[in-house]
């Protein structure tokens, strides 16, 4: 079962056909399947009337609405600015991540613009702001890529112990805590920014990774399209290389296979400037061999005068590391039963479609 | 006592009924309001209390001057509409 996140809805996929649409009218950011309860999990931007996160303990029948991560009162005199030189508002204007906290039964983590990570201990129902990362001297520094505020997007919790979680933000770099969110460490050694005067184009905060996946079966290799390329890490975030894709190795988002951490998928598009696929030709790039070389895939994609756009969360991977999905802003969804190898399109006008999720 | 509308836009959302409540400024009146009916709350304002960035709210035919505090003042009759501004798509 796949589920399809739109502007206008959450459409569910059963056997390549949809079968349930959600939500019709609202615009749904992306969902979490909670494998250790079966719970899904739906972020609601009601625009007018706010984000929105709802539950659903019975696949998608009936839902209640919990409680948004709300940040708490700025502290008097605290000055934060964006780079607009506009005073940043603590408020929760979407929520850009949510993955289950592995460490505890019902704990889940958020990812919020404008950059705030939470945690909630009782499946949604509160959340707790993580000071330490809102508060760290360079967050003031973080600020939106496309969107007006810098949003957390990746959350990584480590396979060999979840107290150790990694977030990726837009913009804004990638940071690891290893105690629970209590302390936090920079980790965007060798990217580099090609926004920011050449002498800030290492530092940490300027780094715009739009999508970071660790490996799950060597969690010591990471995956990283960033807003200049892509990058690999072998060492734990030690450090990162960059790798060369063609047709572009600009885009959104990434996959890493479950079992195999050399092989990865991306979907190119032609340069920050264009942000369509390169020449009209939907494409896949797959590497298997950690990134030394890239197949393109496109058997089974439009190939002439198609101008789909993928975001960072709507490719996703089953667990049988052979399907995998993606849709488009052009509400474009295709999917593969054999590792890309061939393409099938499930739907052709849905919704602007910004996340896709296997449950 | 001031009698508060929500736009029916809401409805589909959280239920939010016309009500009479006191209160001398729109933030007193609203309070009110959204103690009897906490979900209704988090459609309208924010969590610093700010009018959210896509509503409006008219007293008596008057657009809310103050957004971030709804500190504006009320008659003993005043009339509140909180509506959704005309954007989106």
């Amino acid at each position: 079962m796949l589920l399809v996140s739109t502007r206008k809805g959450l459409f569910v996929v059963e056997g390549n056909q949809l079968s349930r649409a959600l939500f019709v009218g609202d615009n749904v950011v992306l969902t979490l399947v909670d494998r250790r309860d079966g719970a899904w999990y739906a972020v609601l931007d009601h625009g007018h009337f706010g984000v929105k996160l709802h539950r659903s303990d019975d696949r998608g029948a009936t839902w209640t609405e919990l409680a948004t991560p709300a940040y708490p009162p700025k502290p008097e005199g605290f000055v934060d600015k964006d780079m607009w030189g506009k005073e940043r508002e603590w408020a929760t204007k979407n929520i850009w991540a949510l993955e289950p906290g592995l460490d505890r039964d019902g704990a889940l983590w958020a990812g919020t613009m404008p950059g705030g990570l939470f945690r909630s201990e009782d499946r949604g129902g509160s959340w707790q702001l993580i000071d330490a990362l809102w508060h760290h001297p360079t967050r003031v520094k973080w600020n939106g890529g496309g969107a007006d505020h810098a949003a957390i997007h990746s959350i990584c919790v480590d396979p060999r112990d979840p107290r150790t979680v990694a977030v990726a933000v837009s913009s804004g770099g990638v940071w690891r805590t290893r105690d629970l969110g209590a302390t936090w460490q920079p980790h965007t050694r060798g990217m580099k920014a090609g926004y920011v005067p050449p002498e800030q184009a290492e530092w940490p905060e300027n780094q715009d990774p739009h999508h970071v996946v660790q490996s799950p079966s060597s969690p010591d290799v990471w995956w990283c399209q960033h807003h200049m390329g892509i990058w690999r890490s072998t060492n734990n975030l030690e450090s990162w290389e960059q790798l060369e894709a063609q047709p572009s190795s600009f885009g959104f988002p990434v996959a890493v296979h479950p079992r195999h951490a050399d092989t990865a998928w991306f979907v190119p598009a032609h340069s920050d400037q264009k942000r369509t696929p390169v020449t009209g030709e939907v494409v896949v790039t797959r590497t298997r061999d950690g990134g030394k070389t890239f197949e393109i895939l496109r058997e089974g994609l439009p190939q002439r005068f198609a101008y789909d756009l993928v975001l960072r969360h709507a490719l996703a991977i089953a667990d049988d590391g052979d399907r995998l999905a993606f849709g488009s802003t052009t509400g474009n969804l295709w999917t593969t039963a054999d590792q890309g190898d061939h393409w099938h399109p499930v739907a052709s006008h849905l919704p602007p479609i910004y996340a896709v999720r296997y449950a | 006592m001031a009698v508060v509308v929500f736009t029916a836009n809401l409805q589909r959302h959280v239920e939010a009924p016309r009500v009479d409540a006191p209160g001398a400024t729109v933030r007193e009146v609203l309070d009110r309001v959204f103690a009897d009916n906490p979900r209704l709350r988090g459609y309208v304002v924010d969590e610093r209390g700010a009018l959210r960035k896509h509503m409006s709210i008219f007293v008596d035919g008057q657009q809310l001057v103050d957004r971030e505090r709804l500190s504006d003042l009320l008659g003993p009759t005043s009339e509140l509409y909180v509506m959704q501004a005309l954007s989106g798509g």
